[in-house]
């Protein structure tokens, strides 16, 4: 147990210096992840010891984004839990129909799968024209990978099963062209899309808007992190606006769910209530 | 075999594992003092199944693990299909939508390394019958935080490959056999 001591004392160290020197605050999530990616960067990336990694990037600004491919980014699928995606359609379309403009906010947006998602959806439910994306993550490699659309073909028929499964009412194949065993989307449905560098950790309100989705993210978090993220949800959240989490995480515990009504129960998607 | 300070026992099952929990988690008492863990490979469209199924069969709580709660004794926690299950130092559980580790999510490997760095020596990890090797790693991790670590015996499994595996990478991993494994759990909660 002594050896375990020691490592989780390196690993808060690391965390640490990620933040003084960089600004990127890991220091609230949720540990049992932390530890077993920053193990995969510590091997793969040939440091004997966490303190060996944390003098490194002190003084190498080129190993941050390579520690942040494996502290971050998450592979997920269009359409990723279907019936999520159903139920904006059957639900909560009707209300964003009212509005004669709309702000949408994926939050944690990784490589793109959910953002594009959305435009399919939202073209195909006739309010793309009227949407302005802000699409947020703190991994600009991320952030990189889904404003290219550019998706590898062997995830396509995933993704095209999602899409069929959550009432699609075009064909995916109408979004993308092959080639070379790449499926590039279609740039339209990004022409509406701010993509931006923001934390859930340490980083403001921006906007007010009517949707904010945001999805296996705070489980990522621990609960005063969540709690954080939360929040700033809840103050982005235009009146009666609508956020959307992954299908295993819920406001149950948190100090701000008073703040929202469940929309959705079983999807998890609530709706800010009158403040 | 100690029984001494036991904090939580992991259990992981693949190809078989309904017939083989089945077995085990009914003969737990109401009143059993400590929590359990389970990682079972199984179609995401049945997994949902799972905590209602053994809770009809069993006397102890059995639910799905949800995120950040606390670990309590005398419950069984299921780890929700599409997610892995870890266990964090405050003895709470975190889910996370990290890549399938050796094709699997829910991986018995994660679910096991992360409870053998919270709980240590007072970790019981078992694997049971399965037919890849998931598992395997997360046993060694058990052993070398110095808990207790059971594999079912192959002899006897529906799918010998998963504790074979185990056995194989563990020289301190002991071979029980199934009915061993529920007389050995239940016995821990009376020690």
């Amino acid at each position: 147990m002594v050896r375990d001591a020691i490592e989780d004392i390196e690993i808060n160290l690391l965390l640490e210096a990620l933040q003084r020197r960089y600004h990127y605050d890991f220091r609230h999530y949720a540990q049992a992840s932390i530890k077993r990616r920053l193990r995969q960067a510590r091997e793969q990336l040939s440091f004997s010891s966490f303190s060996a990694m944390q003098e490194a990037v002190l003084r190498d600004s080129a190993l941050v984004p390579r520690l942040l491919n494996y502290l971050t980014v998450q592979v997920s699928e269009m359409f990723r839990d279907p019936s999520y995606y159903r139920a904006i359609r059957e639900n909560v379309a009707p209300h964003l129909r009212t509005y004669p403009s709309l702000k949408v906010w994926i939050a944690g947006c990784s490589s793109g799968e959910e953002l594009h998602s959305f435009a399919i959806l939202f073209r195909e439910e006739g309010l793309l024209e009227r949407t302005l994306f802000y699409a947020t993550d703190i991994n600009p490699g991320a952030l990189e990978a889904a404003a290219s659309g550019v998706y590898a073909l062997d995830r396509i028929k995933a993704f095209t099963e999602n899409h069929q499964k959550s009432g699609g009412k075009s064909s995916l194949s109408d979004y993308y062209t092959a080639a070379y065993g790449r499926a590039v989307f279609d740039k339209a449905l990004r022409s509406q899309v701010v993509f931006s560098d923001h934390s859930l950790a340490t980083d403001a309100v921006f906007a007010e808007v009517q949707f904010i989705s945001c999805r296996n993210v705070l489980i990522y978090f621990d609960r005063p992190l969540q709690d954080r993220a939360l929040g700033l949800f809840r103050d982005s959240l235009a009146r009666k606006g609508f956020l959307g989490l992954g299908s295993k995480e819920s406001l149950r515990f948190s100090t701000h769910a008073e703040a929202f009504a469940e929309f959705v129960r079983e999807e998890k998607i609530y709706q800010r209530r009158e403040p | 075999m100690s029984a001494k300070g036991v904090e939580a026992v992991v259990i992981g099952a693949s190809a078989g594992a309904i017939q083989a929990l089945s077995r085990i988690l009914p003969d737990l008492p109401a009143s059993y003092p400590i929590p359990v863990l389970v990682v079972v490979h199984i179609p995401d469209d049945r997994a949902d199944l799972l905590a209602p199924l053994f809770q009809a069969k069993c006397r102890v709580v059995v639910k799905e693990a949800e995120d950040k709660e606390p670990i309590l004794p005398g419950v069984v926690y299921f780890g929700p299909s599409g997610y892995h299950l870890l266990v964090e130092e405050d003895r709470t559980v975190s889910l996370s939508s990290d890549e399938p580790v050796l094709y699997s999510r829910p991986s018995i490997d994660v679910l096991f390394e992360s409870a053998a760095d919270a709980f240590g020596d007072g970790l019981v990890g078992v694997i049971l019958t399965g037919a890849n090797e998931d598992g395997a790693e997360g046993l060694r991790a058990v052993v070398a935080g110095g808990g207790v670590a059971l594999a079912e015996d192959p002899a006897g499994a529906f799918a010998p490959t998963m504790p074979s595996a185990a056995l194989a990478k563990s020289a301190e991993a002991r071979c029980v056999p199934l009915e061993a494994i529920a007389a050995y759990l239940v016995q821990l909660g009376t020690a």
